[in-house]
């Protein structure tokens, strides 16, 4: 007896369950979903709780899937139907539609920064959509996979849902099954090694990833508004998130006016000492505070940049004199940093957007509404909002996804849904009319030929396909 | 390796340049595109007669036919497709521009496969130009006849640097994937899809993977045997079985058996006549390693007709086989040619296992009278897509997204689906810089006051009801003064 992969039982277990079509009714769907949101009721104290001594908070922050989970909810269930097609003329009378079919078993890794949300909206999506879950939350947020890997199972039917703890090696060897849908959130050099990991098993994936979103902000706008807008958007949850504005592209003009208004917002939200303030998070673990606290060293902090190491409290910080070649300007900051890096005009911002990877999100901050679509339509990212920070992601109509380096797939809304299921063309032909279909058989005259040229010529305006 | 780093850098800086990006340019490459295939007619016939022995009613019919359709279909549709989507908002959003802008991704490879060698690398090739990317195409190079047309057509009717056409085998495309693509469209079978889907991953590239699998055909005790046989028999034997979505193989009751042996070979008769080799309409094998794969299959297999070859001329004869065992060879891999084996099964659930434990295939068909047992064989399966009552057809209908799920595949295209594969749905958001009002929700310092209204904002979700910008300032500043005064 080898030694064989330590997951491979569990995988081996849902996939039998999701065999015997468990999961596939309507009403068994429904069953869990609802146990989820009882789970979330009854459990609401604990989470914040979990997510506060993770993150270092011990109020707000992000939410525990409040709008999302019911939103997610309540739309997922309709989608489930099948929809029916436009036919053409040869399938005039049959019956087209388009099956939402479940995968089978999806694995849903979870990340960090978002820990009990990034679970949540994905695995309302996946159940909705009828398939076997294994949930595998972040093992940096010891409090939250805990409470997950504790609580989750008591809700949900354990024949179809799994929550696995387990660090990089062990996430390694649960990879290596073969799952039928992964959706990942995380760092795109994870990423890669995810989607490799199911390239060998020829396995759909989803991935959430980051970069670094610009934000340029032009010389007419606001200034106090966009200053708000920025901070907030840049020091919320310890600008540990992977929609947060990572740098400012302005002018030196504008720069000096952005400069005292920043000052003003982060003494409105956080006060005098933002140490003090219950608003105001902690890093998440020792690595990334060193990693961050290393980040401080390009340009010039002008605002902050003070730290204390042993609460892992960095001060919501503005650098400026930050050079592109600068280590803060190589990777994503996910920490609440805000370097602006100067630029003459809207068209040096843009050029310097596009030569860098494509982000999760562009910013654009301007009262003349065609900086900001100049912005929008010469810059190629996952989403784009104009005017604000973050808020596209409160709008589930909106999907939710990266491009390039940023990721691929997306979900929020109906989108978690149809991430979470396979589309399958289906067509429902009768019997009879067997004349009618007899053009498509050989022998092949040259009058069959010609019968078949004339119906398509006359039907190409429609596009149709007699064969 | 260099070369193709030229080609790709080339498509890459073509497109950076924004040409493509207007709906004019994509409309005006996609007319060259008709005129194309509408001039070069005659020779694409030809390279596809070279290639696989193919009759002019067939190529015209299934490779040349679908492009031109795809070709109107795109032309009609782009400017309703390429138009940005407005979204439900809701109350926060209410004043808000919200929109899905479908928007090109950037380079992509098209990679198609050597069985329908024109309308593989066509199909795909509209979507991805309509969808305003450049496109570097690679014709599979065992169809070396339609490979060879391709590379020589396209330069002289398209932009020569945003669509280059790359020949070559293995190692060429080896050392394309190695660049990076913002989409790969691979048709091919599931080995080379492990490949490239690697490889994609290196770049974090989307891949759409149009794969195979044994795509099985249940008959049901129920239905009129011989419209069924000889729609199974035009599927199966088209172009010598090297279908894709051809039915690999049969299920049904053993008391039909015989019947349907007998049906299919009546069929055969009206299509080829009696001496196979001799008619127009009966394609061949592509080369001698599939020839003497196929051939292979047939061992120790019950021939209940045709088995004959003629291995100069890569002919194999439409072949039966009957009682075959599920362990044996010829049910292990996808067949890809003229044999037709059948499984007896004694019930419609011994069909929907036997199915299910093994790879989700690229087609599913079922023929039946009783329409609960086709929903259920629907219901308790599956597949890349399905037809009852009929094979490949799905594949026709253009609403209808095409593509595999498991080892069959990944991702779908053709019409709407080809643009939508190869665009990126980009979320739009544009607020105003005013209404900061509202926003005072948000900032910290927090307190549950403040969760409530957020939540209430967020929640509701207005198409229809409409709240002037007066009321909605109202219910902002409202919303403020309770909360300060709440937090004294």
């Amino acid at each position: 007896m080898g030694r064989g992969n330590p997951y491979a039982g569990l995988v081996r277990r849902l996939q039998a369950t999701w065999l015997s079509g468990k999961t596939r009714p309507m009403e068994y769907r429904v069953a869990q979903l609802e146990a989820l949101g009882r789970f979330l009721d009854e459990k609401k104290q604990d989470i914040l709780e979990a997510t506060a001594s993770d993150m270092g908070k011990v109020r707000g922050g992000p939410g525990t899937g409040g709008p999302h989970g019911q939103r997610s909810r309540g739309a997922a269930l309709p989608t489930a139907l099948p929809t029916h097609v436009d036919k053409n003329l040869v399938t005039q009378l049959d019956s087209a539609f388009i099956r939402k079919d479940p995968y089978g078993v999806v694995l849903i890794i979870a990340p960090w920064n978002c820990p009990i949300y990034v679970i949540l909206v994905p695995l309302i999506g996946a159940i909705a959509a009828g398939n076997c879950v294994i949930v595998k939350p972040s093992e940096m947020t010891k409090n939250s996979e805990r409470l997950v890997a504790e609580a989750l199972p008591s809700y949900l039917d354990n024949d179809c849902f799994a929550v696995v703890m387990a660090g990089v090696q062990e996430t390694t060897r649960l990879l290596e099954n073969k799952f039928d849908y992964i959706f990942f959130t995380g760092s795109s050099s994870m990423g890669r090694i995810v989607m490799a990991a199911a390239a060998k098993h020829l396995t759909p994936v989803t991935l959430e990833l980051g970069g670094k979103n610009p934000c340029y902000v032009s010389d007419t706008c606001d200034v106090q508004n966009v200053a708000r807008r920025v901070a907030w958007g840049r020091f919320f949850n310890m600008g540990q998130t992977c929609i947060a504005p990572d740098y400012v592209l302005c002018s030196v003009e504008m720069q000096e006016k952005l400069l005292p208004a920043l000052r003003e917002a982060i003494t409105d939200f956080y006060g005098p000492k933002p140490q003090e303030s219950p608003d105001f998070g902690r890093i998440v673990g020792d690595k990334h505070f060193q990693r961050v606290q290393m980040l401080l060293r390009s340009g010039r902090a002008v605002i902050g940049g003070q730290t204390d190491e042993k609460e892992r409290y960095i001060a919501p910080t503005v650098l400026v004199d930050v050079l592109p070649s600068d280590p803060i300007m190589q990777e994503e900051i996910f920490g609440p940093v805000l370097p602006i890096v100067t630029v003459a005009n809207v068209d040096e911002a843009i050029d310097f957007i596009n030569s860098r990877e494509r982000p999760l999100v562009v910013y654009a901050f301007s009262s003349d509404d065609k900086v900001v679509n100049q912005v929008l339509e010469r810059t190629s990212s996952g989403g784009f909002c104009g005017n604000d920070t973050l808020m596209h992601v409160t709008l589930t109509s909106l999907p939710f996804g990266g491009i390039g380096n940023s990721g691929l797939g997306r979900y929020h809304g109906k989108f978690t849904f149809d991430t979470f299921t396979h589309h399958r063309g289906c067509l429902h032909r009768g019997m009879g009319r067997e004349a009618l279909i007899a053009l498509r058989y050989p022998p092949y005259s040259q009058q069959k030929l010609g019968l078949v040229r004339a119906a398509s010529e006359v039907k190409r305006k429609g596009s149709c396909l007699l064969l | 390796m260099e070369k193709m780093q030229q080609v790709v850098g080339r498509a890459r800086a073509a497109f950076n340049s924004g040409r493509c990006r207007s709906l004019e340019f994509r409309m005006q490459q996609l007319k060259a595109l008709e005129r194309m295939v509408q001039e070069k007619e005659e020779e694409i016939l030809a390279a596809i007669k070279a290639d696989l022995h193919k009759c002019g009613h067939n190529a015209y019919s299934h490779e040349i036919l679908g492009v031109l359709g795809e070709l109107a279909l795109a032309m009609d549709k782009l400017p309703s497709w390429a138009a940005p989507q407005p979204v439900k908002k809701n109350l926060l959003t209410m004043r808000d521009e919200a929109y899905i802008r479908p928007e090109p991704l950037g380079v992509v490879l098209i990679i198609g496969a050597w069985n329908y060698p024109f309308v593989l690398v066509m199909q795909p090739l509209v979507g991805a130009i309509a969808a305003g990317n450049a496109v570097v195409v690679k014709p599979s190079e065992i169809s070396e006849n339609t490979a060879r047309l391709v590379a020589d057509l396209l330069p002289q009717y398209l932009d020569r640097e945003l669509y280059p056409v790359v020949t070559g085998g293995v190692p060429e495309t080896t050392a394309l994937l190695t660049q990076r693509f913002d989409h790969i469209l691979y048709t091919g079978n599931s080995t080379v899809g492990k490949i490239v889907m690697a490889a994609a991953a290196k770049h974090l590239t989307p891949v759409t993977l149009e794969l195979g699998g044994k795509s099985p055909c249940y008959i049901d005790t129920d239905c009129d045997l011989a419209v069924a046989c000889r729609r199974i028999t035009w599927g199966k034997y088209m172009n010598c079985g090297q279908t894709c979505i051809a039915p690999d193989y049969i299920l049904c009751d053993p008391s039909i058996q015989s019947k349907v042996v007998e049906n299919i070979k009546e069929t055969l008769q009206e299509f080829y006549g009696e001496d196979v080799k001799s008619s127009p309409d009966y394609e061949r094998i592509i080369n001698k390693h599939h020839f003497r794969r196929i051939l292979g299959l047939l061992e120790g297999q019950k021939i209940a007709h045709g088995g004959e070859s003629d291995e100069a001329s890569c002919f194999i004869a439409p072949t039966i086989l009957t009682d075959v065992s599920a362990e044996s060879k010829v049910m292990e891999e996808e067949i890809f040619g003229p044999v037709l084996p059948i499984v007896t099964v004694k019930s419609v659930d011994e069909a929907i296992e036997f199915i299910n434990c093994r790879e989700k295939p690229l087609a599913l068909y079922v023929f039946s009278n009783n329409k609960k047992l086709i929903k259920r064989v629907i219901s308790e399966t599956s597949s890349g897509g399905f037809t009852g009552n009929d094979v490949i057809m799905h594949f026709f209908l253009s609403t209808l997204p095409f593509g595999g799920v498991g080892n069959s595949g990944m991702g779908a295209y053709h019409g709407k689906h080809s643009f939508e594969t190869f665009s990126h749905r980009r979320a739009c958001l544009i607020k105003d810089l005013k209404m900061e009002t509202t926003n005072k929700l948000r900032y910290p310092p927090g307190s549950q006051k403040k969760v409530d209204w957020a939540k209430f904002f967020l929640l509701k979700q207005f198409n229809k009801v409409r709240i002037g910008l007066i009321a909605l300032g109202l219910l902002g500043i409202v919303a403020a003064v309770v909360i300060k005064v709440s937090c004294f």
